[in-house]
């Protein structure tokens, strides 16, 4: 599309303006795109640069190096003892030791008590070979359970196999042994490197106590990442890998849902894209249906719940705050308290309280004649069984939970406001409603950019909210999908709450292969949002407006 | 006084009246509104009272009052488990969930290192993702381990405090709006860059610690989702949120619903009270946060 010029665009009406900029807007997503892809491509080719240069550094090293560290390419550490880095060397030497005992001397144990072999310790080398990565229709894991018989006590006993979720997690930790193993090789190869560097220099290599030493000062940050790194690693990184190759996999626990969670050894199967290529399927019948009227309902809440918030939020802070206004402090303290006060006490003491049985549900009933029409036209006897009514309920009631956030972070805001901006727009004849749209909403707007994206994310997840009020319902009958049975979603579950609702699998039982699936689906919506959101908000692109 | 311009011009009406019409108006909303936000909070403190029944009724004021349902709560449930789990979880969280955020957020915002951005960047995207999902890994693990189920609160404290490090956005807005000049002095004066964190920053920064102890106090008192995973229905190592959002979801929820409306009370106070009295903090972070980002 044509791109007009800021004499040609101030020509415009304002009509004409807003028709532009919206266009303009829709153009210039396929240009975020191109420049995503430019910006992986270019990581793409530093990153083969940088292989390549290790490279020749590791020839390097091997040529020039003495039979120290040449030796070290297989022995680890050598170099390093050699050069006088006694406790490096050793540290490097037992790392490979435990590498090589984990992957190939871990004999698979026997259970003491039944003299069967128990699938639970095994080396690395053998996770690795029974996991069948990816095999549509193999088996994660290859021994199945199967009936035996106890000739000595005479009773039919149950041989155990493997347990595919333990194999899947094992070979996982095996893969990262392996990476681990390879950085380390490339770690005291590069230190070998160091060291000769250093040596030929005639310098003075470094001893063990300057290293710990550095710990605390140059290499303080690796000490202060350390924990959370672990952390992070540990307790989001390897279960996220673990629940998207769960995605490829048809893991549920329809047989039982305590069972397989208990270590039953039921072998589950790869399955490929099947559980993606499902939620996706929008055909009469099929899981996409649900999803997509799922994402439509998601989106309509979170811009809802976002800027009825952000804007009655920010017109109640201005009341507070507005010159001759008393007690502020005690308004202020009032709202807070719904801050305060733990969500799950007051939201589900609200979801009761406007149920048929609680005093409001039944005041509106016997009190109110259009409701108590509108309810019985639609054969029920409270708001919350009537979908569109249960929807804005939800949104009206987040108003109430919301508000109070954002009051507190406009007042700081509009404090810093500067006066000068105000007195020379009233000097100008502004009134009030001009002042709010030309100074204060844009500046407000500005400034909280970064939180108005966080607060749209975290709304896309906002499980308590509508888990607390609705759980999710009314129950969604006109929805037809065989495969589901007793998961369907409700009228107003989010995304989120049908993940929450398909592993923990009230009914049939858990799902995890489409709540795998639903994660990752998730992710994408959540990411394409944010990137859009990001480019929109105006606090990124004219950063020195009212810097 | 600025206002004095504007209102001159304004035909009609004085300035003294326009502004006192205005001002009334808001009086109105804000009396409204505080109606409105403290309604619920008499509704269930009335509720808590009530003695003739235990069941929801149609009216709000109870005809016969009482401490019964406070009784009953420590008498004949398992509300006080639930509420030192989700105490001792509090206190837990708050103090290791403060040292994994404040180290995290301090070295991304003063130290300068190889990765810093790709960190960033990672624990971002990171984010995108359901975190909910993470727990089928780990209740497996953690079955082997023994930490569901009645034990679920220990398990809970680590998954909320081991990747509590990607939070670090409000306290990293914090430390970045500390003058880099006081390092730089320090840094010259001969303190290792550890000195420099424990005793030039770490004294400054009062008002975000307390914020995120407080933050970290919070978060078990609300959460619902890992909570009731990892408890796996044993009732000894529920919440307070999961085992009275069981009682409402019970075949018979008359019996105890005004019980729930007491339990509510009696977590909302300590918790409230807290909360109120470091006020001060909170808001800091919040402005400071939304504006950091």
């Amino acid at each position: 599309m044509k791109q007009l010029n800021a004499l040609e665009y101030l020509k415009l009406n304002k009509f004409q303006r807003f028709l532009y900029d919206f266009k303009q807007f829709f153009c210039a997503i396929p240009g975020w795109f191109k420049g995503l892809i430019l910006a992986f491509l270019g990581l793409v080719k530093d990153f083969a640069i940088k292989i390549k240069d290790g490279f020749l550094d590791i020839i390097h090293t091997f040529v020039k190096g003495n039979w120290a560290v040449k030796l070290s390419f297989v022995i680890f550490g050598l170099g390093n003892i050699y050069y006088g880095q006694i406790a490096r060397g050793i540290l490097f030497f037992l790392f490979e030791v435990a590498f090589v005992v984990y992957m190939f001397f871990i004999p698979t144990s026997v259970d003491v008590s039944s003299g069967l072999p128990n699938y639970r310790t095994q080396s690395g080398l053998n996770w690795l070979k029974s996991v069948n990565w990816f095999e549509t229709g193999n088996t994660v894991g290859t021994i199945q359970q199967k009936p035996g018989y106890d000739y000595e006590y005479d009773v039919p006993i149950t041989i155990p196999g493997e347990d595919s979720t333990r194999v899947l997690f094992n070979a996982l930790l095996a893969v990262i042994f392996i990476i681990a193993f390879i950085v380390t090789w490339r770690l005291q190869v590069k230190q070998c490197r160091i060291c000769m560097d250093i040596t030929a220099s005639g310098k003075k290599i470094k001893s063990g106590k300057d290293d710990l030493k550095s710990l605390l000062d140059d290499q303080f940050h690796k000490t202060l990442l350390a924990p959370s790194i672990i952390g992070i690693g540990l307790f989001t990184v390897l279960p996220m890998i673990f629940m998207i190759i769960i995605a490829f996999t048809n893991y549920s626990d329809v047989f039982g849902s305590i069972g397989l969670l208990n270590g039953q050894s039921e072998l589950y199967q790869w399955v490929g894209f099947k559980n993606l290529a499902e939620l996706l399927n929008f055909s009469e019948g099929g899981i996409g249906v649900a999803f997509g009227e799922l994402l439509v309902w998601t989106l309509i809440w979170a811009v809802f719940a976002t800027f009825t918030n952000y804007f009655l939020g920010m017109m109640v802070a201005i009341m507070i705050n507005k010159k001759g206004i008393k007690i502020k402090k005690f308004w202020r303290t009032v709202l807070v308290m719904t801050i305060a006060i733990p969500q799950f006490v007051s939201l589900l003491y609200i979801s009761k309280m406007f149920d048929f049985n609680g005093f409001i549900g039944s005041f509106l009933y016997n009190n109110v004649p259009f409701i108590r029409d509108y309810l019985v036209a639609n054969n029920t006897n409270t708001l919350w069984q009537v979908p569109e009514a249960a929807r804005i309920m939800l949104i009206v009631i987040n108003i109430w939970v919301g508000i109070p956030y954002v009051m507190l972070m406009a007042t700081g805001i509009l404090m810093n406001i500067p006066a000068d901006l105000y007195e020379s727009a009233q000097i100008d004849g502004a009134n009030g409603v001009q002042q709010f749209t030309k100074i204060t909403l844009p500046y407000m707007l500005f400034v909280t950019g970064p939180y108005l994206l966080t607060s749209f994310v975290g709304n896309l997840n906002n499980f308590n909210i509508i888990f607390l009020l609705s759980g999710g319902g009314p129950t969604n009958f006109d929805m037809n999908i065989p495969s589901l049975e007793g998961l369907v979603p409700g009228h107003t579950d989010l995304l989120i709450t049908w993940l929450f609702k398909l592993s923990t699998g009230s009914g049939a039982g858990a799902r995890y292969y489409l709540a795998s699936a639903l994660g990752i689906l998730i992710f994408l919506v959540v990411a394409i949002l944010s990137l859009i959101v990001y480019n929109v908000i105006p606090s990124t692109k004219n950063e020195e407006d009212f810097a | 006084m600025k206002n004095n311009t504007s209102s001159i011009k304004k035909s009609g009406l004085g300035a003294k009246a326009s502004r006192r019409i205005s001002n009334t108006l808001i009086y109105i909303v804000l009396i409204v509104m505080t109606v409105v936000w403290l309604f619920p909070y008499f509704g269930i403190v009335l509720e808590s009272l009530r003695m003739e029944s235990t069941g929801r009724v149609d009216y709000m004021i109870p005809k016969e009052w009482g401490f019964g349902n406070y009784e009953y709560l420590f008498t004949n449930t398992n509300f006080p488990t639930w509420f030192i789990n989700t105490t001792i979880m509090g206190l837990a969280t708050a103090v290791l969930q403060t040292f994994f955020i404040l180290s995290m957020s301090y070295t991304l915002s003063r130290l300068r290192f190889k990765g810093r951005k790709f960190l960033m960047n990672f624990m971002l995207i990171l984010g995108m993702f359901p975190g909910f999902l993470t727990m089928i890994l780990i209740y497996k693990i953690f079955g082997d381990l023994g930490l569901t189920h009645a034990n679920a609160p220990f398990g809970l404290i680590i998954v909320y405090c081991a990747s509590s490090g990607m939070g670090y956005y409000v306290s990293k807005g914090f430390f970045d709006t500390i003058s880099k000049s006081l390092d730089e002095a320090a840094r010259i004066d001969g303190a290792t860059r550890w000195q420099v964190f424990y005793k030039v920053i770490m004294p400054l920064s009062k008002p975000i610690i307390i914020y995120t102890i407080l933050m970290g106090f919070m978060a078990p008192w609300g959460d619902f989702m890992l909570a009731r995973f990892l408890a796996a229905g044993d009732d000894l190592g529920k919440n307070v949120a999961v085992g009275m959002w069981g009682w409402l979801q019970a075949t018979n929820p008359s019996t105890m619903y005004t019980r729930f409306c007491a339990a509510g009370v009696t977590v909302s106070i300590p918790v409230t009270a807290v909360f109120l009295a470091l006020q001060k903090y909170y808001v800091e972070g919040v402005t400071g946060g939304a504006v950091k980002g």
